[in-house]
């Protein structure tokens, strides 16, 4: 194998290790919610720092094998699309982190209501986000297009937490069940951002193993 | 507009079958460049759009090569039109030892395009601007081409032949003797002549062909692979073996 392709591979490897622990954060962070665990929003903050360290790792990797090497076609195709898909994890670490920080404040009080919807969302989204990776890793465009159909799945969901949610805050002038409803819903609306991310990363991969950039399409 | 239509050519060195069925369409006042391993047939390619190939033993060429709407292989074709029409530049630049004036207005004496000196006098010096050496070398017009650096004689190459008044000019590895900086020097001067010439060029810099030209063919075993736009061949190219040349896989 040549060298470029080693390098190549070892790029792949490290996002893959990224995406990893980008899905660790993302489940410590709900489970801290769902549990009503808050210890364990230390182990998202530990993670953090390391997926920061890692994006910063896997943007230098990028920029050299492009300096060094004039990638072109696919090989070119596939370092832009890590460093966009890289971004995106970095991004994702920081919405769990966001969940959890919420997560704390909403700890403080007694349950709003029993969580239904959140944690289909938590589903949901941990499955698009699985499978995004999956496809990058096995350039299987297919697999990522079936990210991009599960994303209205989880619009949907956010629609119908907001709704309830909203429906709590009319029935009521309770500062703290209005706070616990507020936080909710950026709790859901971190979620659906997570989604959106994993779609990102799954055109990206259409992207790579096609050269067809499907972004946007609707709307332009 | 396409200024150079090529159908169904064949090329055989007796019986070597160099260029197989190559279908094409060079666009006016852009740059083609021609990429592909060694012995592919790109330079056997670039040498039939002038005719050079007919001066080799035991060639044969078959379809057409279509410049202005004319065929080049046509029985009543005139070969010298042709060769003022379509120049070329060789990898090595190769300066006349003659003065750098007689280079420039050589094509001009030996064909009799000119009959006045003033004439002359002019389209040496329009020919040496359009190469960006007028400023130099104007006061140096005695001095032999044969004295200049390798880039100034490479520029003086060209000089001579854009005096004649072609419509396209062919380059074989035209940098292939030049350092970095006079590589970048010619880069340039071939985007400033695209205005007015079409350039089609043969270079096993693929970095080079991807920084200059507008379209690029890849050909592998003296077939044309690919002929695309040179931004999607070298990000998206729809085969497989251009992608794997580019990238350096193979060749």
């Amino acid at each position: 194998m040549r060298h470029f392709d080693l390098e190549m591979n070892d790029l792949k490897k490290k996002l893959v290790d990224m995406a990893s622990l980008v899905q660790e954060m993302i489940k410590i962070s709900v489970d801290e919610i769902v549990k009503r665990d808050e210890s364990l929003s230390k182990e998202v903050f530990i993670r953090e720092r390391e997926a920061n360290l890692t994006e910063i790792i896997v943007d230098d990797t990028c920029l050299k094998l492009i300096a060094l090497n004039q990638p072109v076609g696919a090989d070119l195709r596939f370092i832009t699309s890590a460093m966009k898909i890289n971004s995106d994890l970095e991004r994702m670490g920081d919405e769990a982190v966001n969940i959890c920080e919420i997560g704390l404040n909403l700890l403080k009080y007694p349950e709003l209501k029993p969580l239904i919807d959140i944690p289909k969302m938590a589903s949901a989204v941990t499955i698009m986000v699985k499978d995004s990776i999956e496809s990058f890793n096995l350039s299987d465009a297919e697999l990522a297009n079936t990210v991009l159909t599960k994303d209205d799945e989880v619009d949907e969901l956010k629609r119908i937490v907001f709704k309830d949610l909203l429906q709590f805050m009319t029935n009521t002038s309770d500062q703290t069940t209005l706070s616990r409803a507020v936080d909710l819903m950026l709790i859901a609306k971190s979620l659906e951002r997570l989604g959106d991310h994993a779609t990102n990363i799954a055109e990206d991969v259409i992207f790579m193993v096609h050269g067809k950039d499907i972004r946007h399409i609707k709307s332009i | 507009m396409d200024i150079i239509e090529i159908k169904n050519l064949n090329l055989f060195y007796t019986n070597f079958h160099a260029i197989k069925d190559v279908n094409m369409k060079i666009k006016a006042n852009k740059i083609t460049a021609l990429i592909g391993p060694s012995g592919c047939g790109k330079s056997t390619l670039l040498r039939t759009l002038n005719r050079i190939n007919d001066t080799i033993e035991g060639v044969r060429i078959e379809g057409d090569v279509i410049v202005n709407g004319k065929n080049i292989y046509d029985p009543d074709a005139d070969v010298d039109r042709i060769r003022r029409n379509v120049g070329m530049v060789f990898q090595r630049p190769n300066p006349f030892p003659l003065s750098i004036y007689n280079n420039v207005a050589f094509g001009l004496q030996i064909n009799r395009l000119v009959s006045r000196k003033d004439e002359t006098d002019f389209i040496v010096k329009e020919s040496l601007e359009d190469v960006q050496l007028w400023d130099d070398l104007k006061d140096k017009l005695k001095m032999s081409g044969l004295e200049l650096s390798l880039e100034q004689q490479q520029r003086l190459c060209i000089a001579r032949l854009i005096a004649v008044k072609p419509e396209i000019i062919l380059l074989d590895e035209p940098c292939s003797s030049l350092d970095p900086m006079a590589t970048a020097h010619i880069e340039e001067l071939m985007q400033e002549l695209k205005s007015k010439y079409t350039i089609v060029i043969v270079t096993h810099n693929m970095q080079q062909a991807a920084r200059i030209s507008d379209e690029t063919g890849y050909m592998l075993l003296g077939k044309l692979i690919e002929f695309d736009a040179t931004g999607k061949i070298f990000t998206n190219p729809s085969k497989q073996e251009t992608d794997d040349y580019v990238s350096g896989r193979f060749g």
